[in-house]
Order: C-alpha cells, then sequence, then structure tokens
C-alpha cells in the first residue's frame, strides 16, 4: 500500500541542507531533555518524529525557531545560526512557520485578521495584499467561507486548518508541526491530515510530531523515533515501520500498531 | 439499512416560562422563599415609600430663600439650587464659567465620533484627545493667554474639580500600570525589582499619606524657592497611587492568558513590543474590564480625600457650604444630593464596562 502512496507523493527534496542540528543538548534545570541531536534536514524533506510522551520530540522542534533555548551544540536554520542574537532569532522565525497541538489562534481577532497580522507587522506587507494572500491560502485549507468569524466560532478541525493558513501566510520555506491533531476529535483529524498531505505534495520542508503512522507511511521521507531524549532510530517510512533495527523501537511500534 | 431520523425540538412545559413560571422558580419555590419573599416585599414597602416622599412628594424646588422651605417636611432642595454654580464650578469667576463648560462640551464633542460605528480613525482621534484635550483644556482653565484672564488653580473646584482630578488620574494610572505590570513579568532583574518596589511602596501607603506627603513633607525637602502647585501635586499622588493597583489588576490579566498565545505570537516573529500591543494586551485588558473599572470607580471616589489638603472637590465644597449661617441645617440635602451625583458617575462607568466587556466578547458567540 505505501509503494503507490508514496508514488503520488513524490519527494522533492533536493539535497541542499536547510535545517542542522550539531550535537545539541538542552536541560530543564536538572534534567537533561535532549541528548546529543545530530539532524539534517534538506529542502524539501518531510520528515515525521515519533516516540513516547517525555521523549524530547516537541522540545526539539521547538528548538528549532528558538520557542525552548539550546544550551550545547549549534542550529542553523537556512545559513543562521540561533544564538542570544535576537537578529537572528527574528530571522529564522521569519522563515520557520510552526503549528501547535492547540492551535493558538487569537480569539479577539477574526481568522482574516489572524492571517494577516504577521504579514503586515512583521512583513511589512500593505493591509489588501496580505489580505488577498490570507484570502488565498484559507481556500487552499478550503475555509475561506469562515474568514469574518472568530475562531471560538469554529469546530477544533476549522480552527487547526486556520492555524496552518496563518503560518503559510508568512510565506515559510519550513513548517513545523507540533502534534497537529492531538486535541482533535477522531472526526475531525482527517481533515487537517488532507490539508498537510496537500502541503507536503506541493514541496513544503516539514517536521511533523505526530501519532499519525498512516501519515507517515504517507508522506514522510524520513520518520525519525526519539526516547529518553535521544534519537534512537531514523529511516525512511517502509523499513522503519517493517524493519525496525532497535528494540526500543519494535516494542514502540508494537505498542501503538496493535490496535 | 434503517434510516436514522432525529428527535424533533419540543415546545417547554408553559409552567416553566413567562411571568407565573419565573415566579413560582425565583419567588415562591418553597413555603420558606415565600415567607422570605413577603417580608422582602414588607422591606421594601416601609422603605421606598418615605423616601419618594421625602425626595420628590413633600419638597420644596421653588424659591431662593431658606424661607421658601420653612414649612416643608421634605427635603429643601432650594439649597441645593441657589449654590449650584459653586457646586460645579467652586470658586472660578463667574464671568468665566463659559471656560469650563466650553472644556467639557468640547470633550463630548470629541468623544461622539468615537462611538460611531462607522467612523474610521477612531485610534488617531483617542490619540488627539489624550494628548492634546488636556493642553486645551488646562489652558481654558488656568488662562493667562489668548486674552484669557489667568485663573489660580486654588479656585478651581466643585464636580469641575473632581471631574479633572478623575480624568487625570485614570487617563494616567492605566498605561502607567500595564507598564509597571509588564515590568514586573519581565525576565529582567533589575527593571523587576523596581516594578516591585514601586508597586508594593505605593500600595502600603493610605492614599490620605500620600495627599499629605505631596502638599506638606514635599515642599520641605525641596529646595527653597521650588514650588509647584499644589493640585499638580495632588493629581501626581493620585496617580501613582492608583498606577499601583492598576498594575496588579493587568498583572492578573496577563497571568490569564495561555502561554500558547505568547508562543504563538513568538513563533510569527512578532517583537516583545508587537506581541503585547497586538496580541497579549487586548485579550489581557478585556478580560479584567471588570477590575479596571472597580479601581477607576474607587480612584472616581478617592478624589474626595483632597478636601484634606486644602483642595474643594465637590464633597469639600458641599461641606463648605454647610457652615454659612443662611443655610444652617440642610447637610441632608447636600449629602443626598452628593452622594447622587457620584453615583451616577460610578454607575455609568459600571454600565459602559459591561456594555464594552460584551461587545468585546468573541469567545463562544455562534
Amino acid at each position: 500500500m505505501s509503494e503507490t502512496d508514496n508514488a503520488s507523493t513524490q519527494s522533492q527534496a533536493t539535497g541542499e541542507v536547510t535545517i542542522e542540528l550539531r550535537g545539541v543538548h538542552k536541560w530543564y534545570g536538572q534534567f537533561h531533555v535532549l541528548k546529543d541531536i545530530n539532524l539534517q534536514v534538506t529542502r524539501g524533506e518531510r520528515i515525521v518524529i515519533c516516540g513516547p510522551s517525555g521523549s524530547g520530540k516537541s522540545t526539539m522542534i521547538r528548538c528549532i525557531n528558538r520557542l525552548e533555548e539550546h544550551q550545547q551544540g549549534q542550529i542553523i536554520v537556512d545559513g543562521t545560526e540561533l544564538t542570544d542574537d535576537v537578529k537572528h532569532i527574528d530571522q529564522v522565525r521569519k522563515e520557520v512557520g510552526m503549528v501547535f497541538q492547540h492551535f493558538n489562534l487569537f480569539p479577539h481577532l477574526t481568522v482574516l485578521e489572524n492571517c494577516c497580522l504577521a504579514p503586515i507587522w512583521v512583513r511589512k506587507m500593505p493591509r489588501r495584499e496580505a489580505e488577498a494572500a490570507a484570502m488565498r491560502y484559507l481556500e487552499k485549507v478550503k475555509i475561506p467561507e469562515q474568514a469574518k468569524k472568530y475562531p471560538g466560532q469554529l469546530s477544533g478541525g476549522q480552527q487547526q486548518r486556520v492555524a496552518i493558513a496563518r503560518s503559510l501566510c508568512m510565506n515559510p520555506n519550513v513548517m513545523l508541526f507540533d502534534e497537529p491533531t492531538s486535541a482533535l476529535d477522531p472526526e475531525m483529524i482527517k481533515e487537517v491530515l488532507d490539508t498537510m498531505i496537500e502541503l507536503a505534495e506541493s514541496g513544503m520542508t516539514m517536521l511533523c510530531v505526530t501519532h499519525e503512522m498512516g501519515f507517515a507511511k504517507t508522506v514522510a521521507d524520513r520518520v525519525i523515533f526519539m526516547d529518553g531524549g535521544e534519537i534512537i532510530e531514523e529511516n525512511e517510512p517502509n523499513e522503519f515501520f517493517n524493519n525496525p533495527q532497535s528494540d526500543r523501537t519494535q516494542l514502540f511500534l508494537s505498542q501503538i500498531l496493535q490496535h | 439499512m434503517s434510516v436514522h431520523t432525529p428527535h424533533p425540538d419540543l415546545p417547554p412545559p408553559a409552567n416553566i416560562v413567562g411571568v407565573v413560571g419565573w415566579s413560582r422558580a425565583n419567588l415562591f419555590s418553597s413555603p420558606l422563599h415565600t415567607l422570605l419573599s413577603l417580608f422582602a416585599l414588607y422591606l421594601v414597602y416601609l422603605i421606598v415609600p418615605p423616601i419618594i416622599n421625602w425626595v420628590f412628594i413633600d419638597s420644596t424646588w421653588v424659591g431662593d430663600t431658606r424661607e421658601a422651605c420653612a414649612t416643608t417636611t421634605g427635603a429643601c432642595w432650594v439649597f441645593v439650587k441657589v449654590r449650584f454654580n459653586q457646586f460645579m464650578y467652586g470658586f472660578f469667576p463667574q464671568a468665566e464659567y463659559w471656560r469650563i463648560n466650553l472644556a467639557f462640551l468640547l470633550l463630548i464633542a470629541l468623544a461622539i465620533p468615537l462611538f460611531i460605528k462607522s467612523f474610521q480613525h477612531k485610534g488617531k482621534l483617542a490619540a488627539f484627545i489624550l494628548i492634546f484635550y488636556p493642553i486645551i483644556t488646562f489652558q481654558l482653565f488656568s488662562g493667562g493667554h489668548f486674552g484669557l484672564s489667568h485663573v489660580e488653580t486654588s479656585k478651581w473646584g466643585g464636580l469641575s474639580l473632581t471631574l479633572i482630578l478623575a480624568g487625570v488620574g485614570i487617563v494616567a494610572s492605566l498605561p502607567l500600570g500595564i507598564v509597571l505590570a509588564l515590568g514586573r513579568r519581565s525576565n529582567m532583574p533589575i527593571v523587576k525589582s523596581v516594578c516591585v518596589v514601586f508597586i508594593e511602596f505605593w500600595r502600603g501607603v493610605p492614599l490620605i499619606t500620600v495627599l499629605f506627603m505631596s502638599s506638606v513633607m514635599l515642599p520641605l525637602f525641596l529646595p527653597e524657592g521650588t514650588n509647584f502647585d499644589k493640585l499638580l501635586r495632588a493629581m501626581i499622588g493620585i496617580a501613582l497611587f492608583q498606577s499601583a493597583y492598576m498594575a496588579e489588576v493587568v498583572r492578573g490579566g496577563l497571568a490569564a492568558i495561555p502561554k500558547g498565545q505568547y508562543e504563538a505570537a513568538e513563533a510569527l516573529g512578532l517583537s516583545f513590543w508587537k506581541s503585547m500591543g497586538l496580541i497579549i494586551l487586548p485579550q489581557a485588558l478585556k478580560l479584567v474590564i471588570p477590575g479596571i473599572v472597580n479601581t477607576f470607580i474607587a480612584l472616581f471616589k478617592d478624589t474626595t480625600l483632597v478636601l484634606i489638603i486644602g483642595l474643594f472637590d465637590l464633597l469639600a465644597i458641599i461641606q463648605q457650604a454647610f457652615a454659612d449661617p443662611d443655610w444652617l441645617g440642610f447637610s441632608i440635602e447636600g449629602y443626598v444630593f452628593a452622594a447622587s451625583i457620584f453615583w451616577i458617575f460610578c454607575f455609568s462607568m459600571s454600565r459602559y464596562s459591561m456594555a464594552l466587556e460584551k461587545k468585546l466578547h468573541t469567545g463562544h458567540t455562534r
């Protein structure tokens, strides 16, 4: 089955490295949450990161746009190294979009205003242009008719699609997804995954923390398994699911795939 | 395959809706409730008619001297009528009353467009009001330019002084409070400690002490010859005092905003000030509108304390009128009048805040 699916979502990875993590360590107080993370992401690559909760997978992608600070090692995004320098951080955040588990839409702004805010205030785009672009992206996620509503009036699935559109409005090179379907009702997961698959097909570089193994099989170029703050195993999806190398990966897969 | 048809919605039974349903549920739901309801009605009967009689029916409204009230058993509103100008304008020269009127009419005229939905430049107008209106008003009140005679601040008084004190206090304490609240939540240790010390100092002293310090003690510390206006000192004292309270109210709102909102703003690349101004503060301030208005109302009523440093706000000027030998014994009318004026302003603020909360509520309306 994954043969045909992979055929429909041909990888558009170009080989040019866009994100690089070199020996990244991070601590929360005494707790060593990321241990010597090394990762290279090439442009157009789609990566799914899975692992048990507390394994550091969210923390790792949150380090990539500096929502979390790493204490050791290097993180380089599009040639910009993340340091304490605010200019570097701003530069990276402009190029990296993020979608959260709990959507984090701005409840006091309409859907359209949510989407236009950053292009207008960060990219200095004229309002009219920003609104036109926002409408294009809202059409892409198939909810242009909700543009004038407030997030509180939408269903969870719709809110998450708005959140995706909001990130896309900044025209990012990379999209980070932090468990985008974990807070959704079962009936709404599909609409969000469909949007993400479409995005993957358009050639976006994606790093996706998710437990949706179907999604991983369909679109991922590479699946990364993390536990205890380490990358235990990484492989292309077929090999990963059918022929896991580590016993820890085997245990994890047997537990999530049993049902 | 069976087709599922949803059950239709039925109207509720008649005895749970309407006036009958309401009173049954809320007034007479049990013997004890019935008893309490009847007792409450009896209390209303005891209290309300005498008040209405005293204020409206048996009261005297016409006349210019106390003789007009010689036979009345109700309130003598003639006292308030005769003194009305002083209650409003204090000791401002009568010929210059128009300047005060003009200032307040100007404010009303400027503020009207803010309430018109289709008006486009609300932000600019609000900024104009905040920056230039106080200057215009000060020039009108104080005079000394443009052929207007100079009126010393010691002659300002009555309701106009109360409104000026409250207005300055409100306009200055909100932004200052916001800055202090942001500072107190800051990661920068120096900024944070300055804000904490400021807030805790001003919250720890009574307003009366602040006013006394500003009018009696401060001149002692200042070098000889420097003397700035007593009213100005009172205004600064009130503004600083209330901003400490405001800061804590706003901090409550900031703390109530989920972390995800800060993260989403950061992830989109918004700078600290932009994410505060566009994302966090609009939500936080909306959450604490009741607390902010509570502080405003307290501030409005606290302005009466300036009487201890010899400024004649509405209450003080009414009290000094009691000492007029021609009008001894009308203090109840005076206090009732003062109370109603304060009540009207405070109640309006409270209603306005409720309307604002409703208007800004975007959470769950479908």
